[in-house]
C-alpha cells in the first residue's frame, strides 16, 4: 500500500514513516501541503493520512486537493485537537477521524480498513 | 414574635442578597420602608388634612350656630319682654287718658278699671290713682294704700319727667316679688295725675321660661347693677348679685363668652330692655350646647382611624406584595445570571481543556513514535541491542502515552459536548466517562464505587453535555457528603417503555428535613464555608427540567442520601431543547 503523510509535526510524520515503513508500507511524507500536492502529481497513493490543522491549508482543503488529483484516493484525518467542529467535519467527509496519539496498530488497522474495497 | 416572623416577607431577612455595584438598590427593605413612608403621607396627609379642616370647619360651624341661636332667642326674648312692659304701660295711659281724675277718684269705676285690665291683660294686682302732689288718692287691691304719699320717692320724680315709670322688681308688702308700673296724663293746666299698678312677676317669668333655650339654658333678668331679678335656674338667688360680670350698656343684643367658677365656658347673651331697668340674660353652658358636636367628633375620629387603618392595610399590602415580587424576580435574575456565568466557565474551561489538550498531544504523539520507532528498530532490524530490559522500559513509555492520551482526549470528548446538541447516548457510558474524572480521588480517598447498569438500557436521544453536568455535579456532592471509605452506589435501569431511571447513592452525612426541602433554591448551600456557590443542584434541577425528566431526593441524616433521576427515552420537547 503506497500512503502519503501529511502533518506540519517533522519530528512526528517522519518516524510515523519510517515505523509504517517497518511495516511493510510504502510511504511517502510531507511537512507542507504544497509538498504533498507536488508527490500526489509524481505518484500514486492508496491513503492519505492528513493533520486536521496545519499552517495554510488545512486538512480538509488539501484533501479536496488531492482528491482533484487523485479522486480514488482515501483519507484518514489525524489531529491533536479534538473540537467539536474538527469532529463533525472529520465525520462527514467520509473520512476516519483519530486523535493523536494513536497506537499504531490501530492507524493500521484504520488504514486497512480505509483501503478496503 | 414567631407568628410575627410567618408574616414576615421573603425579601425582610435577606434584603441585601444581590451583586455588582448597585447592590444598594437592591436592598429591599430599604425599597419596601421607602415605598410604605411614601405611598403613607401622599395618601393619609390630605386625608388627614382634609379631615383637620372638616374637623375645625364644623366645631366652628356649630360653635357660631349656637351663638346665632342663642342671639336670635335674646334679640326675641328682648322684644317679647319689651313688649309685655309697653302693652302694659299703653293699657295704663289708655285708662288715665280716657278717664278724668273725678272718674279715677270713684272707687268703683277704678275697681271695674282693675278688673278689665286683668280681664285683658294678665299680671294686674292692684290699681292707685296718685294726684300732682304724690298723694295716692285712690286705690284698690289687696292692700291698703289708700291715702300713701310718694312725694319723696324717686319714682315720682322720675315719672314728673317721663310721663310713665317701670320699676325693678321687688318684695312690696306682700311679700312676693312683683314690679310697678305707672303712666301721667298731664292736663292742659298743667296739673297732672298718675295712674300706678303693681304687676305679678308671675307672668314675666312664664315668659321667659316659654322661650326654647337648647343645652339647658337660664334666660332670667336683671338690674342695671346686675341684680337678679327673676328666678334662675342654676345661679344666685334672687336678689342677688349675679356671679359674671354686668354688662355695658348697648341698644343691641350682645353675646359673649366667659368662665363660671367652676372654669366651665358659658355663652351669656345680654339686652338692655328699653325704657326699664331691666337687662335680659340668657346663659348657656357650651359644653352642653357642643353635645352634638361631640357626636360628630366621635363620629369623624371614627371614620378617620378606619380610614387610615384599611388605607395603611392596602399599603402594607401592596408594597409588600410587590416589593417581595420584585425580589423574587431579581432572584431569578441572578440565578440565571450565575448560571449563565456557570456556563460560560464550564465552555470556557472546555476551550481550555480543548487548547491544552491540542498542545499535550502532538508532543506526546511524537514521544509515542520516536519510542515506537525504538521499539521497531529493536525488533524489525539487527542494529539496535536486542535487549528485553529495553523493550519492557519502552512499552512503559508508550504505556504511559497512551494513559496520557486517554486523559486529554477525555478533556477533548468532555469540551466538546458542552454546546447544546441532542444526539444518541448511553446513559451508562455517559455516567463511566463522568467517573473517569473522579476515579483518582476515589481511589485516594478510598471510595468504593459500585456501578450497575442493568442490560436493557437502549441508547436514546438526549443531550450529553448536559447529561454530563447533571451527573458530575451530583456525583460530586455524594462525594463531598462522604467521609474517606465511603461507598458509592449507581444504579441505572429502565422503568418502563419510556423511561431509564439512574440512582446515586451515597452512605455520607445525609441531609436533615429541613434542608432538603432548599435543596434545589438557588444560593442555597450547606456548604458555604468551603466554598461552595449553592448553585450546583439549582443548576441540575434546571437542567433535568430541560430534559423533560424528573430529580427525586431522599436522605436521613447520619445515614446518607439517594438521587433518582428519570429520564425520558424521548426528548420531551425539541423546541425547548434548542431554546
Amino acid at each position: 500500500m503506497h500512503v502519503l503523510l501529511v502533518d506540519d509535526e517533522k519530528e512526528f510524520v517522519n518516524t510515523l514513516a519510517e515505523r509504517l515503513s517497518f511495516r511493510g508500507f510504502k510511504v511517502d511524507y510531507a511537512i507542507r501541503a504544497l509538498d504533498a500536492l507536488a508527490l500526489a502529481e509524481k505518484n500514486v497513493y492508496d491513503l492519505a493520512v492528513l493533520d486536521m490543522k496545519m499552517p495554510g491549508t488545512n486538512g480538509l482543503e488539501l484533501k479536496g486537493l488531492l482528491e482533484k488529483i487523485q479522486k480514488d484516493m482515501k483519507f484518514i484525518f489525524l489531529t491533536g485537537h479534538g473540537s467539536e467542529a474538527d469532529y463533525v467535519a472529520g465525520s462527514s467527509e467520509s473520512a476516519c477521524y483519530l486523535v493523536k496519539p494513536v497506537k499504531i496498530d490501530a492507524l493500521i488497522a484504520k488504514m486497512l480498513e480505509a483501503v478496503k474495497p | 414574635m414567631s407568628i410575627l416572623n410567618q408574616f414576615k416577607p421573603e425579601f425582610w431577612h435577606n434584603s441585601e442578597l444581590s451583586t455588582g455595584p448597585f447592590r444598594q438598590m437592591f436592598n429591599y427593605r430599604r425599597i419596601w420602608k421607602i415605598a410604605v413612608l411614601l405611598i403613607s403621607l401622599v395618601t393619609l396627609l390630605p386625608l388627614i388634612f382634609i379631615t383637620s379642616i372638616d374637623y375645625n370647619f364644623t366645631q366652628k360651624s356649630i360653635d357660631s350656630e349656637n351663638l346665632l341661636r342663642t342671639l336670635r332667642i335674646g334679640s326675641n326674648a328682648k322684644r317679647s319682654i319689651s313688649f309685655f312692659l309697653s302693652e302694659r304701660i299703653s293699657a295704663l295711659s289708655f285708662v288715665v287718658r280716657t278717664n278724668n281724675l273725678q272718674e279715677l277718684s270713684q272707687p268703683e269705676n277704678l275697681g271695674i278699671i282693675l278688673t278689665n285690665l286683668r280681664d285683658s291683660f294678665n299680671g294686674f294686682v292692684d290699681l292707685g290713682v296718685i294726684d300732682q302732689n304724690g298723694l295716692q288718692i285712690n286705690y284698690v287691691g289687696p292692700y291698703p294704700l289708700e291715702g300713701k304719699d310718694y312725694r319723696d320717692q324717686e319714682w315720682f320724680k322720675e315719672i314728673k319727667k317721663k310721663g310713665f315709670y317701670i320699676s325693678e322688681v321687688f318684695l312690696g308688702f306682700r311679700n312676693v316679688p312683683h314690679l310697678i308700673i305707672a303712666a301721667k296724663h298731664s292736663l292742659p293746666d298743667g296739673s297732672f295725675y298718675i295712674l300706678r299698678a303693681a304687676l305679678d312677676t308671675n307672668r314675666f317669668n312664664e315668659l321667659l321660661s316659654d322661650f326654647e333655650l337648647s343645652g339647658r339654658g337660664d334666660a332670667f333678668l336683671i338690674n342695671h347693677a346686675g341684680v337678679i331679678q327673676t328666678p334662675t335656674l342654676y345661679h344666685s338667688q334672687i336678689f342677688e348679685k349675679i356671679p359674671y360680670s354686668v354688662p355695658t350698656y348697648s341698644t343691641h343684643t350682645e353675646i359673649r363668652e366667659e368662665k363660671n367658677k367652676a372654669k366651665e365656658d358659658l355663652i351669656i347673651c345680654s339686652a338692655f330692655i328699653p325704657d326699664s331697668p331691666y337687662i335680659l340674660i340668657i346663659v348657656k353652658k357650651k359644653d352642653d350646647l357642643m353635645k352634638s358636636w361631640r357626636e360628630t367628633r366621635f363620629k369623624l375620629i371614627i371614620f378617620l382611624v378606619i380610614s387610615i387603618s384599611v388605607i395603611l392595610l392596602v399599603i402594607l399590602g401592596v408594597s409588600t406584595y410587590m416589593v417581595n415580587s420584585m425580589y423574587l424576580l431579581d432572584q431569578r435574575r441572578l440565578s440565571t445570571l450565575h448560571q449563565v456565568e456557570y456556563s460560560n466557565k464550564l465552555a470556557s474551561i472546555g476551550r481550555l481543556a480543548a487548547g491544552v489538550a491540542h498542545e499535550i498531544n502532538n508532543p506526546l504523539a511524537i514521544i509515542n513514535e520516536k519510542a515506537g520507532l525504538i521499539k521497531d528498530i529493536i525488533t524489525y532490524t539487527d542494529t539496535g541491542p536486542k535487549n528485553s530490559r529495553i523493550v519492557e522500559l519502552i512499552d512503559s513509555v508508550l504505556a504511559s502515552v497512551e494513559r496520557c492520551g486517554k486523559i486529554t482526549k477525555r478533556l477533548l470528548g468532555f469540551a466538546r459536548h458542552i454546546d447544546s446538541a441532542i444526539e444518541n447516548v448511553q446513559l451508562g457510558n455517559i455516567i463511566t466517562e463522568v467517573l473517569g474524572f473522579l476515579h483518582k480521588e476515589a481511589e485516594y480517598r478510598n471510595i468504593a464505587i459500585k456501578i450497575n447498569v442493568a442490560d436493557n438500557i437502549p441508547e436514546f436521544q438526549s443531550d450529553r453535555g448536559k447529561l454530563q453536568q447533571i451527573f458530575l455535579n451530583i456525583i460530586n456532592n455524594a462525594f463531598s457528603a462522604m467521609s474517606d471509605g465511603g461507598c458509592l452506589d449507581i444504579r441505572v435501569w429502565r422503568e418502563g417503555e419510556s423511561d431509564v431511571v439512574a440512582s446515586i447513592t451515597d452512605n455520607g452525612c445525609g441531609m436533615s428535613e429541613g434542608d432538603l426541602g432548599k435543596i434545589y433554591e438557588p444560593f442555597y448551600s450547606t456548604k458555604t464555608k468551603t466554598g461552595g456557590t449553592g448553585l450546583g443542584l439549582s443548576i441540575t434541577y434546571g437542567l433535568i427540567q430541560e430534559l423533560g425528566g424528573k430529580i427525586h431526593v431522599t436522605s436521613r441524616l447520619g445515614a446518607g442520601t439517594t438521587f433518582t433521576i428519570t429520564l425520558p427515552l424521548k426528548p420531551a420537547n425539541p423546541a425547548k431543547q434548542d431554546s
